[in-house]
């Protein structure tokens, strides 16, 4: 959930009264956000630096608030107030428009055919006679950070340029060259570079770094140009310094370059309605004119208002109240969904403005009208809807098995179901090709390589991790391990498994094979061959040879039981004898 | 059991004396320890009420060690004068004696000797007296015979700074006779044995008191693990208000049924190898309901069901990639794929708890992997009102009566609400789980009819278990960092209590 900190005085200024912190949280709430943290500059630098970093840092208190990961219209201090206000009905929702500029000639952005290798879409905007205060400013640029760590994907998605629009000229051309053909001085530095020269002078720097990968082994890098070749931005990575905006700017030029058109469409669109207020003529974005290398060309922004009609009797069902259409249409209207009673009295025309992509059906616009009504204040109900209840039988008999082994004096363990290869493999002596592991692709660490194919690692682990405990140990866990199995259609399953080990001064094999035998007890599977059980000996390298069985039940082998081989114990950092059981219960369902 | 002799010797003592008597007077005059008659006591206060004693603390005067050498030997200055000779003795020889120095300074002040300096051959001594008195060794011997009360306060502390008397404390008991005086005393049985129920002979004994202060031998028994007897009371509470158990023992999963089929979009975050742990080996999934799977394709790239879709390239090579699952609701999405291929419908309560996993930053409360408690009911026409109605019945169960709902985001579900309850203890409201509808984005490529809402809600099991038995890192709870003696002291679980 993105976090958007803003000062808390500029806020109440802007929202035209102050709240205390409680009032404020309870609007929050109210309104799907949440006060997250209410510190200042000088307290985050103090708690990440230590005091004396802190000294002279600002102490204006700033308010940090956890916005949803899919409102891109609340992720500024402009967004905010602007929906708060239209939810307290203190103002009616702007209307955005797009506007031909004066002399009747956009401006203009051409994408050649060289970008389709790297970064094939652009989209572009003007800003006209825009007024930036530094506050204003510094949220201009905020906004650009958060979108592009959420809707832009860390940048992968799309990049955003914003151009003092005074400083160069048009038409603008979006191509992709070879990096060591582009050359440039790139935002903040003191001389030109090469592509090549920047991706080696960024890889140390701790916030670009990340964004390198994205075009660093592409053939051709995305390069915007003006009409007299000087570069406005290298995206994702830098823009130029010629074109860098100031707090003097009067004129900006928006591109965003992307590889997902829609979501280009949609940040262009949340950048110029956060910003277009500060216009001389509020609420105006100025088109520009995006050309093809097929020759189509579009104006963008879109800014589109789409319509929904749907029926009072609609939201009423689904969240579970009975309020009038005229009502329903004035709690959309709060959450800047202007929506009017159709002329037939039955239905809600509501209109979807470019702010509001996220309402992609009529279940977003139910819950906006769900949440201005306040989630509170709908009547609790229950559901006539009649059941029986099942248990899952596997689980029911893991459940009861449990409680008996307990009873039997076993405790139980409850360990991870990732493990490292080693664990599975080379501690309990057998090679990890026999063991049908599912392996982990991007594991962070050796802990997480694996599924486990046994509860046995577990289990010794445990004792290595209480080693301290009055003997013998006797530990038990029923859970799943994880096999491939071609007949699947994730090529895996998961088996149920009931393993347990005694770990005394002597091996105690007696104990686990008493132990075996009272589970087939349970079980209601009898001594003997054929339909009861037995155990014959067998090869197994985790158990000391001679010292292991494998169970048979019901002329089914299902697992085995023995005394675990000296290096085995070895492995796990045990000191004494163990013995073990480890057995399939599926077999028994 | 002190010596029995004793024992009877004390109570007839005990029973001759009208008032009492105490412990110290009866050590002194039978010549006995005085330990052994506090012995004595206690075993008969074992008994119950024989006697009643009162512990009294008293002073006496006793000799020490040098005190003792004079009720011997004789005080050091009628030492001295016993060993000079008629002819009288060097000042030098007599102060080689041990007695030497403190008795001749005394013998003097006593004027029983004199003392020769102008003497040829260096000082002698001579004495004076013949027969002499020596009071400080009868004093001594009157202290020493216990009559130290027949000496005056002054002269016994007179002895006291010559260090050869010193006052002691001593704790005795006074004894008198208790309400059930006797001067038989039956044996006292500890246990009760088969022969004394065979004989009835344990009608005539004793039985000697249990010591109820001392713990008890504990059981030899296993122990269940604390967060499966939550696990336990969990399902038990779904069982009661009719939810049926999926099966939700694969934890592989493919991309397709965790994300896609939930209509949350391929770029999505969630899908990114920091977030989640994809498989190397099986590293793809090879069967979907085809007609299915192309729907989903069209809602999220194209749209329809009444929604604008994502827009955007979806691929199946991303649907494919198997995943260890990161929900149960990827379990849910198959139980109510599976709902809709019913030929006809009908109303469904589902629950699961089981394993996700996460391959996240771990720390205190986090861990790559935890257990997921999930609720689902499917039928037509619910309503927000019903979702909040039914998680009100359920956290009553946990003993949570008040909640509140926040509106949040989830790609799957519309609304989506996050459920805080009061928490007394740190009076605020504090996050206990998360709930919502899914989108028809989700149902209706399924196949599900157009009026059927599923309404979900899930929570994490670890959490409310640390609550319950006040764990704060989450290792000493799950995997095999476990404490065992934790597991071994746990309490039963009652989550409404």
């Amino acid at each position: 959930m993105p976090t958007v900190s803003v000062k808390r005085d500029l806020l109440f200024h802007a929202l035209g009264r102050t709240y205390t912190d409680e009032e404020f949280d309870e609007l929050c709430f109210e309104f799907g956000l949440e006060l997250d943290e209410i510190t200042s500059e000088k307290d985050i630098i103090s708690r990440e630096q230590g005091d004396t970093k802190a000294e002279g840092a600002s102490d204006v208190i700033l308010y940090k608030i956890d916005v949803p990961a899919n409102r891109y219209d609340l992720l500024c201090l402009e967004g905010l107030v602007r929906g708060l206000q239209v939810f307290k009905q203190k103002m009616e929702a702007p209307r955005y428009r797009r506007v031909s500029p004066a002399n009747g000639e956009p401006q203009r952005l051409v994408i050649t055919e060289e970008t389709a290798a790297v970064r094939p879409h652009a989209v572009a905007a003007v800003l006209r006679n825009i007024t930036f205060t530094l506050e204003r400013y510094d949220s201009f640029i905020e906004l650009q950070e958060k979108l592009h760590q959420n809707v832009c994907r860390k940048r992968t998605l799309i990049a955003i340029g914003t151009h003092d629009l005074d400083t160069i000229s048009g038409p603008f051309t979006y191509t992709a060259k070879p990096p060591g053909d582009i050359r440039f001085k790139p935002l903040n530095q003191a001389k030109e570079y090469t592509a090549q020269e920047l991706m080696s002078l960024y890889k140390t720097d701790s916030h670009l770094r990340h964004y390198l990968h994205i075009i660093e082994d592409k053939p051709v890098y995305p390069v915007i140009y003006d009409s007299n070749g000087i570069v406005l931005s290298m995206p994702p990575i830098i823009n130029g310094d010629h074109s860098k905006i100031s707090l003097n700017t009067k004129n900006v030029f928006i591109e965003c370059t992307a590889t997902d058109l829609t979501k280009a469409k949609i940040v262009l669109d949340m950048m110029v309605t956060m910003f277009c207020e500060y216009c001389e003529e509020p609420f105006t974005v100025e088109e520009a004119e995006v050309v093809y290398p097929d020759g189509r060309t579009c104006l963008y922004p879109e800014l589109a208002y789409r319509k929904e009609t749907l029926s009072a009797d609609f939201i009423n069902r689904k969240v579970g109240i009975s309020e009038s259409t005229e009502h329903i249409a004035q709690l959309l209207t709060k959450m800047c969904l202007r929506s009017e009673v159709t002329s037939d009295g039955e239905q809600i025309e509501v209109e979807i403005p470019p702010t509001r992509s996220d309402v992609i059906h009529a279940c977003d616009i139910m819950e906006d009208a769900a949440m201005a009504y306040g989630f509170n204040n709908i009547p609790r109900t229950t559901p006539r809807t009649y059941t029986v209840a099942n248990q899952l039988p596997l689980n029911k008999l893991s459940e009861l098995l449990r409680q008996d082994l307990a009873a039997a004096g076993f405790t139980e363990a409850l360990t991870f179901a990732l493990c490292s290869q080693e664990d599975i493999a080379d501690k309990l002596l057998k090679n990890i090709s026999e063991t049908r592991a599912c392996h982990i692709s991007n594991p962070k660490t050796a802990e997480f390589q694996v599924a486990r194919t046994t509860l046995l690692s577990g289990l010794l682990k445990t004792v290595a991790a209480n080693r301290k405990m009055p003997l013998p140990l006797r530990l038990f866990e029923i859970s799943d391990v994880v096999l491939k199995d071609e007949t699947k259609d994730v090529g895996a399953r998961n088996n149920r498994r009931l393993c347990a080990v005694y770990y005394n001064k002597s091996p105690g094999f007696e104990v686990i094979h008493g132990l075996m035998d009272r589970v087939m007890q349970l079980l209601e599977v009898k001594p003997g061959q054929g339909n009861g059980y037995h155990i014959q000996a067998a090869d197994d390298s985790t158990f000391f040879p001679g010292r292991c069985a494998e169970i048979f039940a019901r002329g089914k082998s299902i697992g085995r039981l023995g005394v675990l081989h000296p290096n085995v114990i070895n492995h796990f950092e045990l000191t004494m004898p163990c013995s073990a059981l480890d057995i399939d219960i599926e077999p028994f369902l | 059991m002190a010596d029995t002799g004793l024992v009877e010797t004390l109570l007839r003592r005990v029973e001759k004396v009208d008032g009492g008597l105490d412990s110290q007077d009866v050590a002194t005059s039978l010549g006995v320890d005085h330990q052994a008659i506090v012995g004595a006591v206690k075993s008969l206060q074992a008994l119950g009420d024989v006697i009643s004693a009162e512990q009294r603390s008293s002073k006496h005067w006793e000799l020490t060690g040098e005190g003792c050498e004079i009720a011997e030997q004789g005080s050091h200055e009628a030492r001295v004068v016993i060993s000079i000779p008629e002819e009288g003795m060097p000042q030098s020889q007599l102060m080689k004696l041990a007695f030497g120095k403190v008795g001749f300074s005394k013998a003097m002040s006593n004027k029983w000797i004199r003392l020769d300096k102008g003497h040829e051959g260096g000082p002698r001594i001579f004495k004076t007296v013949e027969h002499l008195e020596d009071l400080v060794r009868d004093k001594l011997l009157l202290v020493q015979k216990g009559q130290a009360s027949q000496l005056e306060e002054k002269e016994k502390n007179e002895l006291k700074k010559r260090k050869l008397l010193s006052e002691v404390t001593v704790k005795s008991y006074w004894i008198t006779k208790g309400s059930c005086f006797s001067t038989t005393i039956t044996k006292q049985e500890t246990e009760l044995t088969p022969e004394m129920i065979a004989s009835g002979s344990w009608k005539e004994k004793k039985f000697k008191p249990y010591n109820f202060e001392a713990m008890g031998v504990a059981p030899d028994c296993g122990h269940l693990h604390p967060l499966l007897k939550v696990r336990t009371q969990f399902r038990q509470i779904f069982l009661e208000m009719g939810f049926t158990e999926m099966p939700t023992n694969n934890f592989i999963e493919s991309s397709f049924w965790n994300f896609d089929s939930l209509f949350q979009p391929q770029q999505h975050p969630a899908r990114d190898q920091h977030d989640t742990f994809f498989l190397s080996d099986p590293a793809q999934a090879h069967e979907f309901p085809q007609d299915y799977l192309e729907r989903v394709r069209k809602v999220h790239s194209e749209g329809g069901f009444g929604s604008q879709g994502y827009k955007y390239d979806w691929k199946i090579e991303e649907a494919q990639k198997n995943i260890l699952r990161t929900h149960t609701t990827a379990v849910s999405a198959r139980m109510l794929y599976k709902l809709a291929q019913q030929e006809k419908f009908t109303p469904v309560k589902y629950f699961s708890i089981d394993r996700v996993f996460r391959n996240e930053t771990l720390d205190a409360t986090h861990l790559a992997e935890f257990h997921q408690i999930e609720g689902v009911v499917a039928d037509y026409g619910l309503t927000l009102g019903d979702l909040m109605g039914i998680l009100h019945q359920f956290f009553n169960k946990l003993g949570i009566t008040k909640l509140r709902f926040k509106p949040a985001y989830n790609p799957y579900t519309e609304p989506s609400m996050e459920v805080f309850s009061y928490h007394e203890g740190l009076k605020k409201w504090v996050e206990v789980g998360n709930s919502g509808m899914f989108r028809p984005e989700m149902l209706l490529p399924m196949g599900l009819p157009e009026g059927v809402t599923v309404i979900a809600w899930g929570l994490s099991l670890e959490r409310p278990t640390m609550i319950k038995y006040g764990i704060n890192n989450i290792r000493e709870l799950v995997g095999h960092k476990v404490n065992l003696q934790m597991v071994y002291d746990s309490p039963v679980c009652r989550l409404d209590s």
